[in-house]
């Protein structure tokens, strides 16, 4: 096995929230006991509907949140509790590649200089060095090199995504979290944007955590997958095996529920009734038996803690029999 | 005849750099209970189109067609108060975005009624019951109290269902649907998807589904028609486009999903970008991405012509086994 280079261990996020001047505060849990490990080349796939904490997961990755339990360890040195110059060195291994490049790039600023600034905040260099450097990662990215001068406005929302690459990988971060990386392009365009993480995570033995709703997506780039629902992982396993047997039934679900471009597909539906129940009064036996069509009454009583069931970590008490 | 015939639509806008063509010159035709898709990537002139039929372009936009009916009444003829009086009610559509086409400051139920009034579909009194009746059939829990909820207090899937149920509440003929489900979760998309193929099997009403998922497509479609950069490249029924797609930019366009690319490592791509206002090449518009073009192609604008299936926008449209027909290169590819 090639070196962790991260590595969470029940990772816990919970927010305190108001509800009012008389009322008890209650507590959100974003994400409740999350574990995983990061390696070289290797690719997680964090997948969920909204409002299942897999951006909060993004978040904590990144280093702009504490969490609040549980352990996040970076190449291997720690990062909770530690000061916060620790923290802010540590930081600069893991880089984010936002969702939308459209709000994620200054406007007044120019391709060079986006690709300079991560540079020149943390003192790389001077400035002929930066500017080396931006040109070839640009050149990395397949940007032109007279596009080093223009403006964000200039570029389509692929060349962007590239741009916001680039500036994720100027300081050689070891893992790069990406947050729907591609949902906001279009498919042939996205279909470029992904060939290309895949080449960079090769070239530079980076590892992606890459956070997505797009099935389809996952399937492609990802070489394990973790589903969320509700804050809290439903199923861990290698990505042919999670694709082949789900053992999950919100898994399922969601794979029944992806539309195909297979006719063949159109046949295995399976219906899932309701949305996702209220984070901040979840249900007391599992967070799923709402909307669960194979749901008995231990689910309701009786919340499923994450097990081996045929090489997978699920939580469902009826793992092996759905 | 068709239930909605359009022939030769355009639609222009006059820019400050001269006239920019988004739509140049498409039919539609739809029957009853039929569910046409029509896919593109943004840009393609896929939603202007139909806002085209709404009515619902306004000045610097001009729409120009040759024929423009709905069952038999020409609805370039009519006034824009006569007009009014068909969109909403006989045709009617549902908007991309529920967040920002409800109006924030009334309630959702108000909203909906405000349809059943203005097109007067039922008497004052019984609009309330219709309501209820609306946000029961689009699957909203408890509508009875629902109805007083403003939007920012429901969900976006349950906005969605709200904007359903203001397009279906005077039993259009015709619903155009435009990105429906964009913005909403898989589980949550599967269910409006299912809700509006049921609708449209009940009422035999003609769904006109705009989307840029080639799933969605596949899943709820009978026939498809392909734009690009406002014009369209390819229509056929669902099962045939997806077995053999005839316009090289369908064939790539499907090849690019990740989805039938399993086992292979890279994604085969679509060089370029879609061309936007100032730079539309001569001759076929995706000539400068296409794999298979020629000198011929540069030179001379494609029509829509008859293929095996339906209609393809080439010059050398794709065979069975996706080489171009009459192409020197065809056995090369």
């Amino acid at each position: 096995m090639s070196e962790a280079l991260m590595e969470a261990r029940d990772v816990r996020l919970h927010y305190p929230v108001g509800r009012g001047l008389f009322a008890k505060p209650g507590i959100v849990r974003a994400v409740d006991g999350v574990s995983f490990t990061l390696r070289v080349g290797r690719t997680l796939a964090v997948v969920g509907e909204s409002g299942c904490g897999k951006s909060t997961l993004g978040r904590l990755a990144t280093l702009l949140e504490e969490p609040t339990d549980g352990d996040l360890l970076v190449d291997g040195r720690a990062t909770v509790g530690v000061d916060a110059a620790t923290r802010r060195k540590l930081r600069l291994s893991v880089q984010m590649v936002f969702q939308n490049p459209y709000g994620s790039l200054n406007p007044r600023k120019t391709v060079g200089a986006i690709l300079e600034e991560p540079l020149a905040i943390n003192r790389r260099g001077d400035k002929r060095a930066r500017q080396d450097a931006a040109r070839a990662m640009m050149a990395k990215v397949g940007l032109r090199q007279d596009q080093y001068g223009r403006y964000p406005h200039m570029f389509s929302g692929g060349q962007r995504q590239r741009i916001a690459i680039a500036r994720a990988l100027m300081l050689n971060p070891r893992v790069v979290v990406a947050d729907e990386p591609v949902s906001a392009l279009d498919v042939s365009i996205q279909a470029q944007v992904l060939n290309l993480m895949m080449d960079l995570r090769d070239e530079f033995h980076l590892a992606y955590l890459f956070i997505s709703h797009d099935l389809s997506v996952v399937r492609h780039i990802a070489h394990d997958v973790m589903v969320m629902y509700l804050g809290r992982p439903v199923e861990q396993a290698p990505k042919e095996s999670l694709f082949a047997n789900p053992r999950h039934p919100y898994t399922r679900v969601l794979l029944a529920a992806t539309p195909s471009v297979d006719p063949a597909h159109r046949t295995t539906a399976i219906a899932v009734k309701g949305e996702l129940p209220s984070p901040l009064a979840p249900p007391p036996g599992c967070v799923f038996a709402s909307r669960c069509p194979y749901v008995q009454d231990r689910c309701t009583a009786e919340r499923p803690e994450l097990r081996a069931v045929q090489g997978h970590q699920v939580a469902c008490h009826f793992a092996e029999t759905v | 005849m068709a239930l909605l015939e359009i022939r030769n639509l355009a639609v222009e806008f006059a820019t400050a750099r001269g006239r920019f063509r988004a739509v140049e010159g498409i039919d539609i035709d739809v029957d009853e209970s039929e569910v046409l898709c029509i896919v593109g990537e943004s840009g393609s002139g896929k939603s202007v189109a139909m806002l085209a039929v709404m009515g619902l372009i306004a000045f610097p936009g001009r729409v120009t067609a040759d024929v423009m009916r709905f069952g038999g009444t020409d609805l370039l003829g009519l006034s824009p108060r006569q007009r009014r009086h068909v969109v909403g009610k006989d045709i009617a559509m549902v908007f991309q975005e529920p967040m920002t086409s409800l109006n924030p400051c009334y309630p959702v139920g108000w909203q909906i009624g405000e349809a059943l009034r203005v097109h007067r579909a039922v008497p004052r009194r019984k609009v309330r019951a219709r309501v209820v009746q609306l946000l029961e059939q689009v699957g909203i829990p408890s509508p009875a109290t629902r109805l007083r909820a403003f939007p920012h207090q429901l969900s976006g899937g349950m906005n969605q269902r709200v904007m359903i149920a203001m397009a279906i509440a005077c039993n259009p003929r015709v619903l155009i649907a435009d990105e429906p489900t964009t913005a909403l979760d898989v589980t949550i998309q599967k269910q409006i998807l299912d809700l509006l193929v049921a609708l449209q099997r009940e009422h035999r009403m003609a769904l006109v589904l705009i989307t840029h998922d080639m799933g969605v497509v596949a899943e709820t479609a009978h026939r498809v028609q392909v734009m690009y950069a406002g014009q369209t490249v390819e229509t056929q029924a669902t099962d045939s486009l997806f077995a053999a797609p005839r316009h090289p930019y369908t064939a790539a366009l499907l090849d690019a999903l990740p989805e039938r690319a399993r086992g292979r490592a890279r994604l085969p791509t679509i060089p370029g970008v879609v061309p936007g206002i100032d730079d539309r090449p001569s001759g076929c518009l995706f000539q400068p991405r296409c794999a298979f073009a020629t000198p011929h192609c540069v030179a001379v604008r494609p029509a829509l012509a008859e293929v095996p299936g339906g209609r393809s926008r080439c010059h050398y449209w794709l065979d069975d086994a996706g080489h171009p027909t009459g192409h020197d290169r065809a056995v090369a590819a």
